[in-house]
């Protein structure tokens, strides 16, 4: 895009700023400035926390949202940088490929805030004293919740590379390093754009969720939004908990319309199509940036190293490396790679098994057991509710476009708002009217979740053919025979993505969401979430770690059973055109 | 900017001392190549078998066949993206294996990089070279003003017409001055007058010797677009793939398709491919349970109706030249083979040299009114498509008279790829279905006997 540009205009008019440069430029340093702002903190000493600590003062706010923001930023840097390595090794070596995607798979389902436990240890000891081991583990957490799926999408998309290309890249000589900027990468964006996007959304529920973090009889906390809150409520304060809510409701659509709109927009010519399509997405600020001179003529620099940083002549180790295809690789490595994977599985099974039964007895796992079905069940009826209330909502919504265009937004933004910044309101409301916690206390697993089926089946809703509905009109099709016939297996496979995105989300948030406390009032659910946390609170380690494991087995199951049957059947039968 | 011409006049003198030299070796050549893909149950299927083939400076040979002869396959071998199994293929005296130097490719989907402008899809493959950036820049420019592209450098290929696509295609292959360029039937994506133009610009280029290559190696399944570009035509025969024939065009260009010399040397090609039945796996005495392997290619019933109605309707009378029943129906070479072999496997036309004859049956069919053709065909089908008859067999035989569409699957797969048991099934579903046969519901994959209500 930018090398006719160079060709066409004069030299002198290039560098020439005009209005726009002016107002990018702040925004530019304004950025850099909070950067470096941001990033001092994280050096000071442990001390320093205590020394000041996190105060009510709605003046700090812009500070502590500050802090939370560079916390994201941080994570998602480090996310992308983790698919990029993972994603390429899993497609491109058929031998790891066996390893890293099961594992993939696993690490996905674990309960992130179950283990934030042994991360604030681990980064604390790895820098003792320091705020910085505190940041990292926080930033860790924001990490382990956005990473997986994103690693998925880059990886399915590589997998998936269209064969023409490929042949194409190959018989053209492309390097593997090349072609991996130059095919790989670009037909792999805007999966991950769509994913990153996602991924930041349920990366503030975490963030707000790990800056206050008791670990036995340590607390730790980091100044941010999240600590913000914590504080209030130990202090039962409800205007402070207002503050921080405006707050984050800002941040948040500074982020969008900053940040993620602008990467969409410039993502669009990424995307594989061979027709132009008419629906562009648009952002003000690309806009803005495509309009300053200057700073265009600053980025031409960049996409010439971007260019030659692709060109770079990287040997990659010969696993790697495209081979024309010959027939079946060598059956001894496989035999020894197979006898080293089993090898190591063993040993960590042993591990496990040795750590867990020198402290725990069966009974223990029989009550985490139940607790994990107790939470089920939760689940299972908090998903089927959203259901009944959002798939209707959302088909009256997605089938008028019109209105769908502004809703759309609106669901993404709710799906992102952090909803335990407003589990005090709740909780202020049962404590109030006295209301039964195991109750009560569920609606808070779904309130930050349920929006990913709703916007799920908006978009299914939309993308519903007009012909389809015009036929089944003029068939009278109506009522009942309407909803089974026509539209629900239309958005089926929508609904179904929406709703294991929910599902997994909701077990998470069962570990914040069944321990709930206003001032000294403190609630409990019976479940596995308060199982894991008031584990983590007692510093008891391998109950801890039980619960986590049975978490994990109980998603893995519920996806394994009930949710992939069901996408593989909305994929095979029910997905239009 | 130095004129395009002038950017390649360096290369054409290169190309014609080194035209001299080269003479006497082959660009490529190739011995004994055979390929196979393992199909199900660990046997392999064998799509090109003992393959020999010589490339030259200096000429543009045409690979001619069916879908499914192997001609793709073999394109890909020489440009070192497939292996073969056996047999040495070798490039310039060396064998092939990766893509060799020198050799660039042409692709039926134009496989150009939609995020990249057509400025830098072109220059892609100099930047693989490690080409220096100035004079990157300059061959780009030259090879997409000599392809008539100039104007559209930064403009991205979707914003492009199918024609001017595979243009930047063709820009692409060319700006690395290969020696051989191969070519996958690089018009069939694009409509008739896109394609034609995009052909005689091509043979222009070539006449006048402006394009910096040695040779061209087209892969098409169009007869007419082979004798109207080709030096040298070479016949694949189908299942497994191998050379048939080897045809000189001697024809100077430019060619006119109304030439009678045109015309004749089409006519022969058709009469030549008609002429060699394909060795199907399946032996024609039809005892029931041994034919079940044929593959049955999928063609309408809607279709093969409104063949029969046109060969029986005047001016055919029952009788066509298959090349001219083909352009007045708008089908190509390729199509307009599968039908006629789908009406003789039917007993309802013969084929024979190029010509297509209605049988008795086929007349027949033709006045009927709909009731009555169902039966017919349905007669036929029992009699002359043995794993139709085999259908209807198992269903009658069966107390539910149901079977799963996996018990056939299964059968066939014994006999052929994946693919190509996906097709047979598919034609006997719809064939089936036309003929009221039997029924079959698509969401339980079952045929049953009831009639569907
Ligand atoms: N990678 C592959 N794996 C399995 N079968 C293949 C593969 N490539 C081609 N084939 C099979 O080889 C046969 C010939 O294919 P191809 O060379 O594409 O034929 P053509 O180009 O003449 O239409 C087809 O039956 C096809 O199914
Ligand atoms: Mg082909």
């Amino acid at each position: 895009m930018t090398l006719q540009d160079i060709r066409t205009a004069p030299l002198g008019q290039v560098l020439r700023p005009n209005v726009w440069d002016v107002v990018a430029i702040i925004l530019v340093i304004g950025a850099m400035v909070l950067i470096v702002y941001g990033g001092e903190q994280t050096t000071e000493p442990l001390s320093e926390l205590q020394a000041s600590p996190v105060s009510l003062d709605p003046a700090n706010l812009p500070l502590y949202a500050l802090r939370t923001t560079m916390r994201m930023l941080l994570a998602i840097v480090c996310s992308t940088i983790f698919t990029f390595v993972y994603a390429a090794v899993a497609a491109k070596s058929r031998r790891a490929e066996i390893v890293l995607i099961p594992l993939l798979d696993i690490l996905q389902s674990v309960p992130i805030l179950g283990f934030l436990t042994f991360t604030v240890v681990f980064f604390m000891n790895l820098f003792p004293g320091r705020v910085l081991g505190a940041e990292l583990a926080c930033v860790f957490a924001i990490f382990t919740s956005q990473a997986w799926n994103m690693t998925f999408s880059m990886y399915q998309s590589i997998r998936n590379v269209p064969k023409d290309l490929e042949e194409a890249s190959q018989s053209f000589h492309l390097s593997p390093w090349q072609r991996f900027w130059r095919l790989d990468v670009p037909f792999a964006m805007p999966g991950l754009i769509w994913n990153a996007m996602m991924s930041m959304s349920g990366g503030w529920f975490f963030v707000v969720a790990s800056e206050a973090i008791t670990v036995g009889n340590t607390t730790v906390t980091l100044p941010g939004i999240g600590s913000y809150v914590a504080l209030a409520i130990e202090n039962r304060n409800l205007a402070a908990i207002g503050f921080a809510l405006l707050t984050m409701f800002l941040v948040i659509i500074a982020y969008d319309q900053l940040l993620f709109r602008p990467i969409v927009a410039w993502a669009d010519k990424f995307r594989f199509e061979q027709t132009a399509s008419g629906n562009v997405p648009e952002s003000w600020m690309l806009d803005l940036f495509r309009r300053t001179r200057a700073l265009r003529a600053l980025s031409y620099p960049f996409s010439a190293i971007n260019r030659a940083f692709s060109n770079l002549h990287v040997q990659l180790p010969a696993a790697l490396r495209w081979q024309a295809d010959r027939g079946a690789p060598s059956r001894v490595f496989d035999a020894i790679w197979f006898v080293v994977i089993g090898a190591s599985t063993g040993y960590a099974a042993w591990r496990a098994y040795l750590y867990l039964s020198t402290n725990l007895s069966p009974s223990d796992v029989a009550t985490a057991f139940v607790s994990g079905l107790v939470t089920l069940a939760r689940v299972a009826v908090l998903i089927a509710l959203a259901t009944l209330l959002w798939v209707p909502i959302g088909v009256w919504i997605g089938l008028r476009p019109k209105l769908a265009e502004r809703i759309q937004p609106l669901a993404q933004f709710l799906a992102a708002f952090p909803a335990n910044l407003a589990f005090p309101v709740f909780v202020v409301f049962i404590v109030h009217f006295h209301l039964n916690a195991n109750i009560w206390l569920s609606p808070l697993m779904i309130l930050g979740t349920q929006w990913y089926i709703l916007f799920n089946v908006i978009a299914g809703a939309s993308a519903f053919p007009s012909d389809l509905r015009e036929a089944a009109s003029s068939f009278h099709l109506r009522g009942w025979r309407w909803w089974i016939k026509v539209v629900l297996p239309g958005i089926f496979p929508y609904y179904v993505t929406g709703a294991i995105t929910a599902s997994g989300g909701s077990w998470n948030a069962s570990i914040v969401a069944e321990v709930a406390s206003w001032g000294d009032t403190h609630l409990t659910a019976k479940g596995l979430g308060s199982y894991i946390a008031s584990a983590t609170e007692a510093g008891d380690y391998p109950r801890v770690v039980l619960g986590i494991a049975i978490m994990c087995v109980l998603v893995t199951l519920f996806n394994r059973l009930v949710w992939r049957p069901l996408y593989a059947f909305g994929e095979r039968r029910l997905r239009l055109g | 900017m130095p004129s395009a011409s002038a950017a390649f006049a360096s290369a054409d003198a290169g190309n014609i001392l080194m035209l001299d030299k080269s003479s006497e070796q082959a660009l490529i050549e190739m011995h004994g190549v055979c390929r196979s893909f393992p199909k199900g149950r660990g046997e392999d299927l064998l799509v090109l078998e003992k393959v020999d083939l010589t490339i030259r400076a200096g000429e543009i040979v045409g690979l001619l066949g069916r879908s499914g002869s192997g001609k793709s396959t073999l394109l890909r071998i020489i440009a070192g993206l497939v292996a073969p199994s056996s047999g040495d293929a070798k490039c310039r005296g060396e064998t092939i294996i990766s893509p060799p130097n020198g050799i660039a490719m042409v692709f039926q989907s134009f496989a150009l990089f939609p995020w990249l402008t057509v400025l830098q899809n072109v220059e892609l493959g100099l930047e693989a070279l490690g080409v220096e950036s100035g004079e990157r820049r300059k061959r780009a420019l030259a090879a997409i003003d000599l392809i008539g592209l100039d104007g559209f450098e930064s403009a991205f290929p979707k914003e492009l017409s199918g024609g001017m696509r595979q243009r930047v295609g063709f820009a692409r292959a060319l700006v690395v001055h290969p020696d051989l360029l191969l070519m996958d039937e690089p018009f069939s994506a694009l409509d008739v007058l896109t394609a034609e133009t995009l052909r005689t610009d091509l043979v222009d280029l070539w006449v006048e010797g402006r394009l910096p290559i040695k040779s061209v190696l087209m892969v098409t399944h169009n007869i007419e677009e082979a004798v109207l570009m080709c030096d040298r035509i070479l016949v694949f025969s189908s299942n497994p793939g191998r050379v048939a024939a080897e045809i000189k065009v001697d024809m100077p260009h430019p060619r006119n398709r109304l030439d009678p010399a045109f015309r004749q040397l089409v006519d022969s090609i058709y009469a030549r491919m008609t002429k060699r039945p394909e060795p199907k796996v399946m032996p024609l005495d039809g005892i029931p349970g041994t034919g079940v392997g044929m593959v049955l290619r999928h063609v309408s019933s809607n279709v093969l109706s409104g063949l029969i109605e046109t060969l029986a309707a005047p001016p055919y009378d029952g009788h066509a030249d298959l090349p001219v029943l083909a352009s007045q129906l708008q089908f190509e070479a390729d199509e307009i083979f599968h039908l006629g072999e789908s009406l003789q496997l039917l007993r309802f036309a013969q084929l024979s040299e190029g010509d297509l004859t209605l049988t008795e049956a086929g007349r027949r069919f033709a006045n009927l009114e709909t009731d009555a053709r169902k039966k017919l065909f349905a007669q036929h089908l029992i009699d002359h498509v043995p794993v139709m008859g085999l259908v209807r067999r198992v269903l009658d035989e069966r107390p539910s008279h149901t079977a799963p569409a996996a018990r056939f699957r299964n059968e066939l797969e014994d006999y052929m790829s994946e693919e190509d048991a996906d097709e047979t099934l598919k034609t006997i579903v719809s064939w089936g279905r036309y003929a009221e046969l039997f029924a079959y519901d698509e969401h339980s994959e079952t045929f049953s006997l009831e009639n569907p209500g």
